[in-house]
């Protein structure tokens, strides 16, 4: 019998609507927990930033659930949200995102310079739009860059929910470890992987158009 | 005119930072608060626009309670100008200048165009306009910071501490552009800092402030320098009060000789035979070469053809008294010359002429207006 080679091109094309659809699924289930963690990353992290006792409590709880084995988040999970769901997958990984971006929301409030905050109230501006004008985007680099360990951290983790049946690319890695077949688990990892550098990628340059003023930003 | 009447800032832990303040601030002066840290110099600014509320007494803006107006549209109203500059990274130079008139609803085109205005007056490129805060030097983002309070044209205009984060060299020059602002400007200025020489150099009138925010002298510079009301205020004006007075005292008072000129193409045998020790040698624009001593003249040729000593000059009509008499103590004939805007000689103060003028402002120290 011939060598069996690493990657089967054949199997790739015979499969390939297959993968793609694992590849929506994934990119759904790693993407909208980033949204939806950002989504209530934002008013978490202005309570946290302007009452600064809200914010260790927070970052702990945070913290600790961030500590928590995926693995065993999912299955705690399928009694509430059934197994082989979207649901089970993005509902931790929503909190995961959170914990990374609670922090960087704060950090990011906390990055405006005082001299800034206190002329923008000096020129008239009223907190509300203090916070839209001036704070809100003076963070968004340190937001921004929150958000990246946040998406490719998520795009990681979904392949873990393959093990309860529904891990988007994972599928790929139990599909090829079962049948000691390589060629989808290497179909699995390059296209993870480049799902992750596309994420970051487009994050990066949305920072750049978002953020002109803050390339080669001086620290002082 | 702004009116502080019994002004007192006293926070919850009973610390009192500012202890029944009442002054007035003229209109169309600049006033200077200063005093050591501590002293409640920036609290008494900051309660003048509400960024702190004052606990007692009240200040009046044109005899109206800054109380009973809402914060924001009190602000719009009031030019401020932070140390630092406080410029919004976020946002061009000719953004952060239109601040205010984009606060006040101004189209956008108008605003803009009263920036570029404002860029120019305050002496910047307008190829800055374009530009973020971080592309710009300390004392170019200072410019920009000063634009910005002048940008809807307020009458009045709080500074704190503006200049107080620039090298000296910028300091200086951007002191001298907010003389020149100012002369053309009018406005009711507000000016906080903690060094005393440039509360001297910038104030119309002085208020100097002691720890605990109690009014320690309310002057004019020069009255400030000769007449200290206590220890404190003299502790903090510090040394040579005497001399920094004389910046006050114009230096048009003195008796000026105009006999004391040659021209640099004049044969020295035609000066033989002066009793005058000492000669300045102009050029054909009659602008000042040097200083020749009459004993070291050659035997023949020209006073070009000797090597002249050093002078110092002043500017009839601009210059202090100070400046004429630095420009004697820069030239070994003891005498300044005194030249006009464009640099030629109108004269020469002898040492005697100084003299007279110094008496004067030494018996005046005296009088009845100190």
């Amino acid at each position: 019998m011939a060598e069996e080679p690493l990657v089967r091109w054949d199997w790739i094309g015979r499969n390939w609507p297959n993968i793609q659809g694992l590849l929506v699924d994934h990119v759904v289930m790693a993407l909208v927990p980033v949204v939806i963690g950002l989504l209530i990353a934002l008013p978490l992290g202005l309570a946290g930033a302007r009452w600064r006792w809200l914010y260790q409590p927070t970052v702990g709880v945070m913290n600790v659930i961030y500590s928590l084995p995926s693995l065993a988040v999912f299955i705690v999970l399928i009694p509430i949200t059934g197994l082989a769901t979207r649901e089970t997958v993005m509902v931790p990984l929503t909190f995961y995102a959170m914990a990374v971006l609670i922090p960087a929301v704060v950090d990011g409030l906390t990055s405006v310079p005082d001299h800034v905050r206190q002329s923008a109230v000096a020129m008239g501006f009223t907190p509300l739009r203090r916070l839209l004008r001036v704070e809100l985007p003076i963070a968004v680099p340190v937001v921004l860059a929150g958000l990246r360990v946040a998406a490719v951290s998520s795009i990681s983790l979904v392949s873990v929910g393959a093990l309860v049946g529904r891990g988007g690319l994972g599928y790929l890695f139990i599909d090829g470890w079962q049948r000691q077949f390589y060629t989808p688990i290497v179909v699995g990892i390059v296209l993870t992987v480049a799902l992750a550098a596309a994420a970051d990628l487009l994050l990066v340059l949305a920072q750049r158009l978002l953020t002109p003023w803050s390339r080669a930003r001086r620290t002082a | 005119m702004i009116t502080f009447n019994g002004v007192t800032k006293r926070y919850a832990d009973g610390t009192v930072a500012v202890d029944n303040l009442s002054l007035e601030v003229p209109t169309g002066e600049i006033t200077v608060f200063v005093g050591p840290s501590g002293c409640g110099k920036t609290t008494s600014l900051r309660m003048i626009n509400r960024m702190i509320d004052a606990t007692g007494g009240q200040i009046l803006l044109d005899g109206v309670d800054v109380k009973t107006i809402d914060p924001p549209t009190l602000r719009r109203g009031i030019g401020y100008v932070i140390q630092q500059a406080g410029l919004f990274p976020h946002r061009k130079i000719v953004d952060n200048v239109a601040t205010v008139p984009y606060l006040l609803g101004w189209d956008k085109k108008k605003a803009r165009a009263r920036a570029m205005e404002l860029l120019e007056r305050v002496g910047l490129d307008l190829k800055m306009a374009d530009r973020y805060p971080f592309q710009l030097s300390g004392g170019q983002q200072q410019r920009v910071g000063v634009a910005r309070a002048l940008a809807a044209d307020p009458p009045v205009l709080l500074m704190d501490e503006p200049f107080s984060a620039v090298d000296p060299i910028v300091r200086a020059s951007l002191q001298e552009e907010l003389l020149r602002l100012q002369s053309e400007l009018n406005k009711t200025i507000v000016f906080v800092t903690h060094d005393i020489d440039e509360a001297v150099k910038l104030g119309d009138r002085v208020a100097v402030l002691r720890v605990g925010g109690k009014l320690a002298q309310l002057a004019d510079p020069a009255t400030l320098l000769t007449r200290p009301a206590d220890d404190f205020v003299r502790e903090f004006l510090g040394r040579d009060r005497g001399i920094r007075r004389l910046s006050f005292v114009s230096g048009d008072g003195l008796r000026l000789r105009t006999d004391l000129t040659v021209p640099a193409s004049a044969e020295v045998s035609s000066l033989r035979g002066t009793t005058e020790p000492w000669l300045v040698v102009v050029d054909e624009d009659n602008c000042p070469l040097g200083w020749i001593a009459s004993k070291d003249l050659p035997e023949s040729g020209t006073p070009a053809d000797v090597e002249l000593a050093p002078y110092g000059t002043f500017v009839k009509g601009r210059d202090s008294l100070r400046a004429a008499l630095d420009a004697t103590l820069l030239s070994p004939s003891g005498s300044a010359i005194a030249v006009d805007e464009s640099g030629r000689v109108v004269g020469v103060a002898v040492r005697e002429a100084l003299d007279e003028e110094l008496a004067l402002v030494a018996g005046g120290v005296g009088g009845v207006d100190g």
